[in-house]
């Protein structure tokens, strides 16, 4: 029963990702023959931490960035669940109100934030801004950035990117905030009285009763937001990728997508430093979550 | 892209990206290149749609070539996928007499998967003029056509080195073109009493006026990083000329050259006299402001036009005129014009040669560009013996501005390795627009780059 799919998840998952090890150390345009594929060595990952450096580490801070952002964001996910949970008035209201994003494809959330909220000359928040107009999809100038002695530009977060974060966060919070609606319908009521006759307050009881008893939906949600920030692509690509907005998937696609000629071992280069990122995690994450359910 | 530009047809609809985001997002994560070439393999990547365009007997009048009998059948991979376009190629290809197949793909995605499409493709294959031409031309992944430039009356010699690979024989059929050039609304330099400027100095000078008069000199998009590469091309081919664009084009030129920094000093001139923040507008909203007259000016292609309701805007599409970019070095004057060109390719092992060849030469013909105008009217036909007794006074324009150009250029992204222009050269200009001052730093990083691509 298992024997099937694991051989399609072989196939179609562990195969290519292999190849794409394999071509990250050769000169290919996705166009000559197979034989004509020539070894290069390191030599794609020499020019892209050399050469196209700028593009690297500001894809590589742009993720981190987005960690650090959803990993936010699921909280705040988390808090509306928690808040509408106590079956407050409207509260179906509310839950339709976050969720509905979560049904948008962030490729659509994508235009729809560029052509009616973000557009300079017609979006609705530059309507409603009293100050001057905002160029939030062109605008790559960084907010805060730290100059490091070995590298140019220097790495920060860009205008526009902030703005995308934005629109995340529109679909992110919804998603999250389901689960852990899910979860919390879930969790025994008999705990809850257990800790109000105890004498809990209201964080204590969500700290040590509520929330450990979440775990199984806390574990999905960390692979989630983990996952969602690594895999961005889709709502950059929406927009056309503006200046600052690259992440590591857009500089895959970027390389390998072409309509003249691919450049398929740099996009593969690009494609194994997310990998090794991937797995990294996954690595951390499997450790972690072993060890403690063993105790 | 996106590089990169379909143009014409895929500037019809809207915002959407050049780039095929979807087809990229699930197979580039991991694994892409080999899942995508798995992907193209099968021909279920295909068509969208097929059309047959028997031979029509009320067709116009048949070519040499069309009135051959017994060629068989054939086929053509074609991304005019929207409607206009569409039905507009089938009935060309019906006054071709051939008896062809059409495959019809949605044009972003044949763009996109094109390396792979090419590798196993239909007889004959719709292309763009140029670098990206000659790319395929010369690894072999398409076939001579040279014979069929023997006999294709009303073909200028522009057109046939546009056609021709670097070996000098012919890989290709222009069907039609669309200039680039300086587009105005002929009401606002009327009621003004503007005049159309000729040298840099008037056209400084026009700003200036417009600027005092209130109006937003130059529209200014680079959404997608594309509309701007037309300033560069004609800056380029104004100040340093057409020998050294190409050159330039080529990867033969040092960007950090004295030439090119000449090209972005002479930019900057005229950058306050343009839109705000124009990399994140996309060309549609520019040519907004043309339409409501807030803006002058828009250096951009005739399909400017159809960003426009022919039905609830006529009047606005009848007022836009446009001018050559005006001179800026008199040694090079306006000789130049930037016009990319639409057309088609063969198979380098086409399934029927002989077929494919009669299409090509139909395509080529008269009696094929005028069955396309006859439904799509929009486009400047390649053959200068066309029925252009339909054209409106735009379209007149455009065929005498090209064909009195002494060169034709395509555009940056389709005369260079496409990778560069997208990733480097056309990231530089975004980075240029915003930060001016740092032309210095770019152009060495433009160049750093640069000397990773081969431009083979």
């Amino acid at each position: 029963m298992v024997g099937v799919p694991a051989a399609l998840h072989i196939g179609l998952v562990w195969i290519p990702a292999t190849l794409t090890v394999i071509l990250s150390f050769a000169e290919w345009d996705n166009l000559a023959p197979l034989s004509d594929i020539r070894d290069v060595g390191f030599r794609n990952y020499w020019f892209i931490f050399t050469v196209f450096e700028g593009d690297l580490f500001g894809a590589l801070f742009n993720n981190f960035v987005l960690i650090i952002w959803l990993t936010i964001c699921s909280a705040i996910g988390m808090l509306f669940a928690y808040l509408l949970d106590k079956n407050i008035r409207g509260s179906r209201f509310y839950q339709s109100v976050y969720y509905f994003p979560v049904v948008l494809s962030l490729a659509v959330v994508g235009f729809i934030w560029k052509s009616t909220m973000f557009s300079r000359d017609r979006g609705l928040l530059n309507t409603l801004w009293p100050g001057g107009p905002i160029d939030f999809v062109g605008d790559g100038t960084k907010i805060f950035s730290f100059d490091l002695p070995f590298l140019d530009p220097a790495l920060g977060l860009s205008k526009n990117f902030a703005a995308l974060l934005v629109a995340m966060a529109w679909r992110h919070i919804g998603y999250i905030m389901v689960m852990y609606l899910a979860g919390l319908k879930a969790v025994d009521q008999a705990l809850r009285e257990a800790a109000a006759i105890d004498g809990c307050n209201e964080w204590q009881a969500f700290r040590r009763v509520i929330f450990p008893s979440l775990k199984p939906i806390n574990v999905i949600v960390v692979v989630i937001t983990a996952i969602e920030a690594l895999r961005a692509y889709d709502i950059i690509a929406a927009l056309n990728e503006p200046r600052g907005t690259d992440v590591m998937g857009t500089l895959v696609t970027k390389s390998l997508l072409g309509e003249g000629g691919g450049r398929v071992g740099f996009g593969s280069a690009y494609g194994v430093v997310m990998l090794l990122l991937c797995l990294g995690f996954i690595i951390w994450y499997v450790i972690n979550h072993y060890r403690e359910s063993e105790l | 892209m996106s590089k990169t530009a379909n143009r014409l047809q895929s500037l019809r609809d809207s915002s959407l990206s050049r780039r095929n985001f979807v087809i990229g997002s699930g197979a580039a994560a991991v694994g892409g290149a080999t899942l995508l070439a798995a992907c193209g393999d099968d021909d279920e990547a295909a068509p969208a749609a097929t059309t047959t365009a028997a031979p029509a007997t009320t067709a116009a009048p048949t070519t040499t070539a069309a009135a051959e009998t017994g060629v068989g059948t054939t086929t053509l991979g074609s991304n005019y996928s929207d409607e206009k376009p569409r039905n507009a190629l089938a009935a060309a290809v019906a006054a071709t007499g051939v008896d062809t197949i059409i495959n019809t793909i949605d044009h972003n995605t044949y763009q996109e998967n094109f390396n792979t499409y090419i590798q196993q493709p239909d007889d004959v294959v719709a292309w763009f003029a140029g670098y990206r031409m000659r790319a395929f031309a010369s690894k072999g992944v398409v076939g001579d056509i040279s014979d069929v430039w023997d006999n294709l009356p009303g073909m200028s010699d522009g057109f046939r080195s546009a056609a021709s690979g670097l070996d000098g024989k012919q890989y290709f059929v222009p069907l039609y073109f669309y200039p680039w050039a300086v587009h105005y609304r002929k009401s606002v330099f009327a009621d003004n009493g503007y005049s159309i400027p000729t040298t840099w100095d008037e056209f400084k000078g026009l700003c200036d006026t417009m600027a005092a008069d209130g109006i937003t000199p130059l529209c200014a998009a680079n959404d997608g990083r594309w509309p701007q590469m037309g300033m560069f091309d004609m800056l380029n081919m104004r100040i340093n000329g057409y020998d050294f664009h190409v050159s330039l084009m080529g990867g033969r030129e040092n960007w950090e050259d004295a030439r090119v920094q000449n090209i972005f000093s002479t930019w900057e001139e005229i950058l306050p006299y343009y839109q705000p923040d124009p990399n994140g507008r996309t060309w549609q909203d520019a040519a907004n402001a043309l339409g409501d007259k807030s803006a002058g000016m828009y250096l951009i292609g005739t399909f400017l036009t159809s960003n426009f309701d022919g039905d609830t805007q006529a009047d606005i599409i009848d007022d836009i005129d446009f001018f050559l970019f005006p001179e800026v070095d008199p040694a090079y004057g306006q000789d130049a014009i930037e016009a990319p060109i639409d057309g088609f390719m063969m198979a380098a092992d086409p399934a029927n040669e002989e077929g494919a060849k009669a299409l090509l030469a139909g395509l080529g013909s008269v009696a094929a560009i005028d069955a396309y105008l006859s439904v799509d009217p929009s486009v400047v036909a390649a053959n200068s013996n066309a029925d252009t007794s339909g054209y409106n006074a735009l379209q007149k324009k455009s065929a005498e501005a090209v064909g009195s150009a002494k060169f034709i250029s395509q555009f940056l992204d389709r005369d260079t390795d496409p990778d560069f222009a997208a990733n480097v050269a056309g990231v530089g200009i975004a980075d240029f627009l915003a930060t001016p001052g740092n032309i210095g730093t770019i152009l060495a990083d433009i160049e750093a780059k640069k000397q990773t691509y081969t431009f083979e």
